[in-house]
C-alpha cells in the first residue's frame, strides 16, 4: 500500500501534537468523565453518582439524559424535580454545544467504533453494507413509539451505551458481548455503521444540535487542496460538503449539518488549516 | 412515452422510488421494533425471587418509571441493591435484590427512595413499615425446623416487625403427644417483604421465602364475609342468635364426642380427663352459643 495515512501531511507541516490536538482533547474528555464515574466505586471518593442515564454530581448538579427521559415519558411517566432540572441542564448544555457533543466528546462507546474504524483503515478493509444515514432517525421514531406501546424504557433493553457505561461502573457482566458485537460490526459489516447509520441515541442528540451556535466552519475553504483528508478522517463525512465546497453555490462555511458531532478530527488532519471552530452566526457574515 | 411525459414521468419514478425506500425502512425497523416489543413482553415477567427496591411501583409501570441510573443502588447503605446485568433475568440496568443474598435493612429514612429521580420509587412512601417488596412465605413444611417440632424461631426472632408480620402460634405436636410446635406464621397486612427472615433461615435452602404479593396471596371473592370480622365490625351477631337451630348430631349409637354440646339433648358430653378444657373452649361449638348450656 502505497497510500499515504490520513492526515500525514498535517503531521508533517504541523507536527504530531499539533495534528491530534482535538482527538487527544476528546480522549481526555471521554476518559475523565469516565474516571469521575469511577473515582466513586473504585476509590470511594463521590464526586458523580449514577451513569450517563441519570448522574448527581456532588449533591449540587443533576443530569439526566433527555432521550431515556423522553421515552420514559412516552410510557406516561414524569421523573421527579431533581430529575426534570436534570434534563433541562442537559437540553441546554447540548443545545449550545452542539447535540452530537454527546457523541464524540462523551459517549464511551465513541472509542470502540472509533477503534473499529482505525482498525478497518489499517487492513484496508473495503466493501460495507450499505444503509442510509436516515436509518437512525427511523430507529429513533420506533423506540419513541414502541416505549409508548409496550410502556417499557425500550432502548434501555439493547441500548450498548448504557449498557457499556453503566456496565464499567455497575459492574460489566455479559455487556461486553454486545460492545463487541457493535466493534465487530463497525469493522467488517459496515464502516461507521453503528454510530453513523444506526444509533438513535446520536439520531436523538442530532436534532438538538440544529439550533445549536457552536459549529465548526471552513473558514479558509478557499485554501483547500483536495487531498480529502477530511472526508476519511470525518465519522459523517457527508456534512462536510456544503460548507467545503459549496462557495459557488453561495453556501457559507459553516457546517450547519446537525450530524456534525463537533469531534474536531477535520480541524486536525488538514495540513492547510481550513477548519476551526465557530459561530452559527458566522455564516452570514462570511458567506459568499 | 413522449418526451413531454418524461418530467412528470421522472418525479413519479421518484416518488415511487421514495415509497419503496421507505417501506423497506419501515418494515426492516418495523421488524426490530416487534423484536425488541417482545422482548420487553418478557422482561416485564420479573423472577420471582428478584425483589425490587422499597415503593417500587407495580412491574409494568417500574419499566417504563425507571431510567436505570443507580442512584438507589449507590444510596443504600447496605450494598443490598444491584442493578441487573444484561445476562440477568431482570430488565436491564434496573435495581434489584436477592433477598438471600442481602435483604433490606428497612432504613428509616429510605434512602433509596430518596435518591431515585424518578417516580419508579414512590416518593410518598415514607414508613418503611408500610413498604411491599413482597410477602414472606413459609414455602416448606416439610424442613421448616419448628414444623420438625424445634424451637429454632429464627426466622420470627430476626422479622424487624416482630410479633405483627411473623407470630408463633401454638399447637400441640401430635407426632410425639406430649409437645408443642411454635409455628411461624406470616402475617401478609404488616410483612414488607424486607426478607430477613429468607436471609437469615438457618437451612441449607431457605424454608421461608419472600414472594412477590402476586403469587404469595390468595384473594376471596368479592362476596365473601368473614362472619367473626363482620360481628365485629357491628358490634354484635348480624342474626338472631336464638333462632340459630343446631341440627342434631348424626353419630353412631352409644357414641361419645367428649365435651360435644348436642342441642338435642341440651348436653354436653363430659370431656374425657383433658385438664382445663371445658365446653366453651371446645372449637367444634358453633360461634355464639358458647354460653348457653
Amino acid at each position: 500500500m502505497s497510500l499515504k495515512r490520513i492526515g500525514a501531511d498535517a503531521v508533517a507541516e504541523k507536527g504530531w501534537l499539533k495534528a491530534h490536538q482535538w482527538l487527544i482533547l476528546r480522549r481526555i474528555s471521554q476518559l475523565g468523565i469516565l474516571a469521575l464515574f469511577l473515582l466513586g466505586p473504585l476509590a470511594g471518593i463521590w464526586i458523580v453518582k449514577g451513569n450517563l442515564n441519570y448522574s448527581y454530581t456532588l449533591g449540587v448538579l443533576p443530569l439526566t439524559d433527555p432521550y431515556v427521559a423522553l421515552q420514559s415519558l412516552m410510557t406516561g411517566h414524569v421523573p421527579e424535580k431533581l430529575g426534570l432540572i436534570g434534563v433541562v441542564i442537559a437540553l441546554l448544555f447540548y443545545l449550545l454545544l452542539g447535540g452530537r457533543v454527546y457523541c464524540s466528546w462523551v459517549c464511551p462507546v465513541n472509542m470502540v467504533t472509533d477503534a473499529a474504524g482505525w482498525l478497518r483503515e489499517r487492513l484496508g478493509i473495503k466493501g460495507s453494507v450499505h444503509l442510509g444515514r436516515h436509518t437512525r432517525y427511523w430507529i429513533l421514531g420506533m423506540t419513541l413509539l414502541g416505549s409508548a406501546l409496550s410502556g417499557v424504557v425500550l432502548w434501555e433493553l439493547i441500548n450498548p451505551v448504557s449498557m457499556l457505561h453503566r456496565g464499567l461502573i455497575f459492574g460489566l457482566g455479559a455487556a461486553w458481548t454486545v460492545v463487541l458485537a457493535v466493534f465487530l460490526f463497525d469493522l467488517f459489516v459496515m464502516s461507521r455503521g453503528w454510530c453513523g447509520h444506526l444509533c438513535p441515541v446520536g439520531a436523538f442528540y442530532s436534532l438538538l444540535g440544529r439550533w445549536s451556535p457552536v459549529r465548526i466552519a471552513a473558514q479558509q475553504r478557499a485554501a483547500c487542496n483536495d487531498c480529502m483528508d477530511c472526508f476519511e478522517v470525518c465519522p459523517e463525512p457527508q456534512v462536510i460538503r456544503p460548507a467545503l465546497k459549496g462557495a459557488d453555490k453561495g453556501l457559507g462555511p459553516v457546517i450547519l449539518a446537525p450530524n456534525c458531532t463537533n469531534c474536531g478530527r477535520c480541524i486536525d488532519v488538514c495540513s492547510k488549516d481550513v477548519f476551526t471552530f465557530a459561530l452559527r452566526s458566522s455564516n452570514k457574515t462570511a458567506a459568499g | 412515452m413522449k418526451p413531454s411525459d418524461k418530467t412528470p414521468g421522472k418525479s413519479g419514478a421518484a416518488r415511487r422510488q421514495f415509497i419503496f425506500d421507505s417501506a423497506k425502512m419501515a418494515c426492516g425497523v418495523g421488524m426490530l421494533g416487534l423484536g425488541l416489543g417482545l422482548y420487553a413482553k418478557q422482561s416485564k415477567a420479573l423472577p420471582a425471587l428478584a425483589l425490587r427496591p422499597p415503593g417500587a411501583l407495580p412491574e409494568e409501570d417500574f419499566l417504563g418509571a425507571c431510567i436505570r441510573c443507580g442512584l438507589c443502588v449507590r444510596d443504600c447503605p447496605y450494598n443490598t441493591l444491584e442493578l441487573a446485568k444484561p445476562e440477568t433475568p431482570v430488565a436491564t440496568g434496573t435495581p434489584y435484590f436477592n433477598a438471600r443474598n442481602i435483604p433490606c435493612e428497612m432504613c428509616e429514612d429510605i434512602p433509596c427512595i430518596k435518591a431515585c429521580p424518578t417516580k419508579a420509587l414512590d416518593h410518598a412512601l415514607t414508613d418503611i413499615n408500610k413498604a411491599k417488596m413482597g410477602i414472606a412465605v413459609l414455602i416448606d413444611h416439610e424442613t421448616c425446623l419448628n414444623f420438625l417440632g424445634l424451637r429454632c424461631d429464627v426466622c420470627y426472632r430476626v422479622c424487624p416487625v416482630i410479633d405483627k408480620a411473623i407470630t408463633l402460634e401454638m399447637l400441640p405436636n401430635l407426632r410425639t403427644g406430649r409437645h408443642a410446635m411454635f409455628l411461624p406464621t406470616v402475617h401478609s397486612a404488616d410483612c414488607t417483604g424486607c426478607g430477613k427472615c429468607e436471609k437469615s433461615c438457618v437451612l441449607e435452602e431457605s424454608a421461608i421465602r419472600i414472594l412477590p404479593p402476586k403469587l404469595a396471596k390468595g384473594e376471596l371473592g368479592k362476596h365473601y364475609r368473614i362472619g367473626w370480622d363482620e360481628q365485629k365490625k357491628a358490634g354484635r351477631s348480624l342474626m338472631d342468635e336464638s333462632k340459630i337451630q343446631d341440627l342434631p348430631d348424626r353419630m353412631p349409637e352409644g357414641a361419645v364426642l367428649p365435651g360435644h354440646y348436642d342441642p338435642a339433648s341440651g348436653q354436653t358430653a363430659p370431656a374425657r380427663g383433658l385438664p382445663g378444657s371445658e365446653a366453651g373452649a371446645i372449637p367444634s361449638l358453633p360461634p355464639g352459643l358458647g354460653g348457653k348450656p
